[in-house]
């Protein structure tokens, strides 16, 4: 009797120890689920979703307080493959979805006043005080913030054109012909 | 006799390669305009180094290389660059790429031409000559050949394939090169043996070529002893036996896993027409300015062109005459090419071959069944995939599932919609998969980029109000530091020489000589003095060593300076004021 206690007490707090030892070994910083979702929103840090920020709006939607069709962005498919992380229903985008698009500065207009530079979140534009400012595409997520500040509206959105470099092969469809 | 083995899968499609072969290689007549697209190559893209209007002469540059993994291009004829700019480009989506337009002067006339003994030159220099030449897979890959050049540091040079196998049907441009022009080819590969240092050149030649292969064994054996490692060996005819991977399977059994290149192996495959060029580019310092095009299908008469590189197929195709039932070009051959959107598109360093399409010799494909799993696909694989589990993901675009069934390995090559008995399109999927997946990636890693961006800016920002904040605290503590002591000072002074004015600076000592103002002009006077021979000691770092005619030009303009505010003294600090 005793030695069946004393066998199952030893057993206890190997197997406490050995718990303990994993909770400060193994521990998790961070919540998982923020990154994984932040890992799937596009990274404009556009702010569209009303969230300051794309890991703001990871966290929102962790905690449960914002839905996940909030992000123009991301389109159709950014919604999808939310739900399917976070087992949700799918739902349409809360917004009108828009070609990827690049900010384009008209280099004769600009005045050189660096607030597009002070509103862009991703440092893609460069440029300094009464010098002019230019965008560098290449990293220009197509957020449109610094559309508002420029006092002489001299930033234009444009679609990125399609090149031989980044064109897709089309999915292949089956042509439907009329049965004679 | 060389052993040799066999690789999986395959097909056999009629190859239709007697109707261009009867008649020798001629040269295409000069067309009336040569669009010179400057990307011809896997890797940078050449920067156009002329400009419109510019007189051109035959191989003279006018791209240069953009990086190691670049080729450099070349005018085709002499004549005058007449536009640089978008034009439709050999490509199945029938978009536009940069191309440099070149309207010929009818005189054809060379540059000067510089052979050069490679023998005499390091490996590094041979390799920048065929880059310079513009040398590049002409095999279909365009690939640059120099960067092919650099043996595996741990792994020993076993075998170097040279590829004659053509195995595609139609195309016979490699055939004839072979046939005609053998000894050149083989003195090319020769360059390859000598920077790479194999034990064995072999020469894989599919045996539908009995010509080919006996030309390439007669020039070897002409060319004697030097050559003693080279052997041609004919191998079955079967698609894709032309295949780099397939090849050399065949004439090595070596089979390169996907993760590794065949130099990992100690093999390097070269095309024929790639070595017909490098021995060209060296010997006798011709770049890449044209290759053999095979001109066939809805024709009547089929034949093998030396044609300039930008050669709008329109043209070319008109010297085959096609039948008039012809609707289309297929630039490549009837298993990998495709049907060109735009025929004004010019021929590229890559065409091989084209095709006259018509309804009759290329029937529409019945519409696509649904798939009934019987396997064919996989069975005919030459790469040992899967494609119709490919296909059902790639359906689905499901394409993490496609990448687990190593859809990147799949080079495209038709076999498995060849033998598909539901005609079902698979290449057209997998190569939709593979384009959506590189679409993903890149927008992936814009995605990562745009992410750290975005947070080093939000800490930049953070440590700049830190620092601000930690000014302020500063300049708010030394204020009250100061006040302090002047409450103190203004405590300790006697109270009726303190007047009005000077109540809140510090009272001057009683034996002071000045009143509180002339201190203060005094030290006004000091720092301004200061300032002044911190600028004459100061000379602007820029203006050693200048040619003389700038130097004219500062002195010119000194000389305006001096005339409109009186000294030279002034323009430093108009200058400042300006920054």
């Amino acid at each position: 009797m005793i030695s069946a206690l004393a066998i199952m007490a030893l057993g206890a707090i190997i197997l406490g120890a050995a718990l303990g030892f994993a909770s400060i070994k193994f521990k998790v910083y961070g919540n998982p689920l923020v990154e994984k979702i932040e890992g799937l929103l596009p990274q404009t840090q556009c702010g569209q979703c009303g969230y300051p920020g794309c890991h703001p709006y990871a966290e929102a939607i962790a905690k449960g307080e914002a839905d996940i069709n909030l992000c123009p962005p991301g389109g159709e498919e950014g919604v999808r493959k939310l739900a399917d992380l976070l087992g949700r229903e799918v739902k349409a985008l809360n917004a009108e979805e828009k070609p990827k698009q690049v900010a384009i500065i008209d280099e004769n207009t600009c005045i050189g006043c660096t607030l597009c530079i002070q509103a862009c979140p991703v440092d893609a534009i460069v440029g300094a005080a009464k010098q002019m400012h230019t965008i560098i595409a290449k990293q220009c997520t197509g957020c449109e913030l610094c559309l508002p500040p420029c006092p002489v509206e001299c930033i234009a959105m444009v679609a990125i054109p399609e090149t031989v470099d980044n064109w897709k092969w089309k999915y292949p469809v089956t042509e439907i012909r009329k049965a004679a | 006799m060389l052993q040799l083995f066999k690789f999986k899968g395959g097909v056999k499609p009629a190859t239709n390669k007697v109707q261009s072969v009867t008649l020798p290689i001629a040269v295409a007549p000069l067309p009336t305009r040569l669009a010179v697209p400057l990307h011809q190559s896997i890797g940078g893209m050449p920067r156009p180094i002329v400009e419109v209007g510019d007189k051109v002469l035959k191989g003279q540059k006018i791209g240069e290389a953009d990086g190691w993994i670049s080729a450099a291009v070349h005018a085709p004829t002499s004549g005058t660059v007449i536009e640089i700019g978008l034009y439709p480009a050999a490509h199945p989506s029938g978009l536009t790429a940069a191309t440099v337009v070149i309207e010929p002067d009818g005189q054809d006339r060379w540059i000067d031409r510089q052979p050069v003994d490679y023998a005499t030159l390091e490996p590094e220099a041979v390799r920048e000559l065929l880059r310079e030449a513009g040398v590049v897979g002409l095999g279909g890959a365009v690939f640059p050949t120099h960067g092919k050049l650099t043996a595996s540091k741990t792994v020993p040079m076993e075998e170097m394939v040279v590829n004659g196998a053509e195995c595609e049907p139609y195309i016979t441009c490699d055939d004839l090169l072979m046939r005609e022009r053998a000894e050149e080819v083989v003195r090319g590969a020769g360059i390859f043996r000598d920077l790479l240092r194999p034990k064995k050149v072999l020469i894989g030649i599919e045996d539908n070529k009995p010509e080919a292969a006996a030309a390439m064994r007669a020039a070897i054996t002409a060319l004697g002893d030097a050559f003693r490692e080279f052997e041609v060996v004919v191998v079955p005819t079967r698609y894709p036996a032309g295949g780099a991977k397939q090849l050399i399977r065949v004439l090595t059994g070596k089979e390169v896993p996907a993760s590794k290149r065949s130099t990992d192996l100690g093999v390097q495959c070269f095309n024929v027409a790639t070595a017909y060029t490098a021995w060209r580019a060296i010997a006798h310092g011709e770049p890449v300015i044209s290759r053999l095009v095979t001109v066939t299908g809805n024709v009547d008469q089929p034949r093998n062109y030396e044609v300039l590189i930008g050669t709008p197929m329109d043209e070319l195709l008109r010297l085959g005459q096609p039948k008039a039932d012809t609707d289309g070009i297929i630039m490549g051959g009837p298993m990998m090419g495709f049907l060109v959107p735009d025929q004004a598109a010019p021929v590229v360093k890559a065409t091989n071959c084209l095709i006259a399409h018509s309804p009759e010799l290329f029937p529409p494909k019945p519409p696509e069944m649904p798939c009934i799993r019987c396997g064919e696909c996989a069975r005919a694989c030459p790469h040992e995939l899967q494609p119709f589990e490919m296909y059902w993901f790639s359906r689905a675009k499901n394409f993490g599932k496609t990448q687990e069934y190593a859809i990147f390995d799949c080079i495209e090559c038709g076999c498995c919609s060849y033998v598909c008995p539901s005609r079902i399109p698979l290449v057209q999927y997998f190569r939709f998969a593979k384009s959506e997946i590189w679409t993903r990636e890149r927008e992936k890693e814009a995605a990562e980029g745009a992410k750290n961006r975005f947070e080093f800016k939000q800490l930049r920002e953070e440590r700049e109000k830190a620092e601000k904040a930690e000014k302020l605290a500063k300049a708010a503590a030394a204020q009250a530091a100061k006040k302090a002591a002047e409450a103190l000072a203004a405590a300790s002074a006697p109270a009726e020489t303190a007047a009005p004015a000077s109540a809140l600076v510090a009272a001057p000592a009683p034996d002071a000589t000045s009143t509180p103002d002339a201190v203060k002009k005094a030290t006004i006077e000091a720092a301004m003095e200061r300032a002044r021979a911190q600028r004459a000691a100061v000379q602007p770092k820029n203006i050693d060593h200048l040619p003389p005619a700038v130097e004219k030009e500062i002195a010119e303009i000194d000389a305006r300076h001096t005339q409109v505010f009186g000294t030279a003294d002034t323009a430093p600090a108009d200058g400042e004021k300006n920054n």
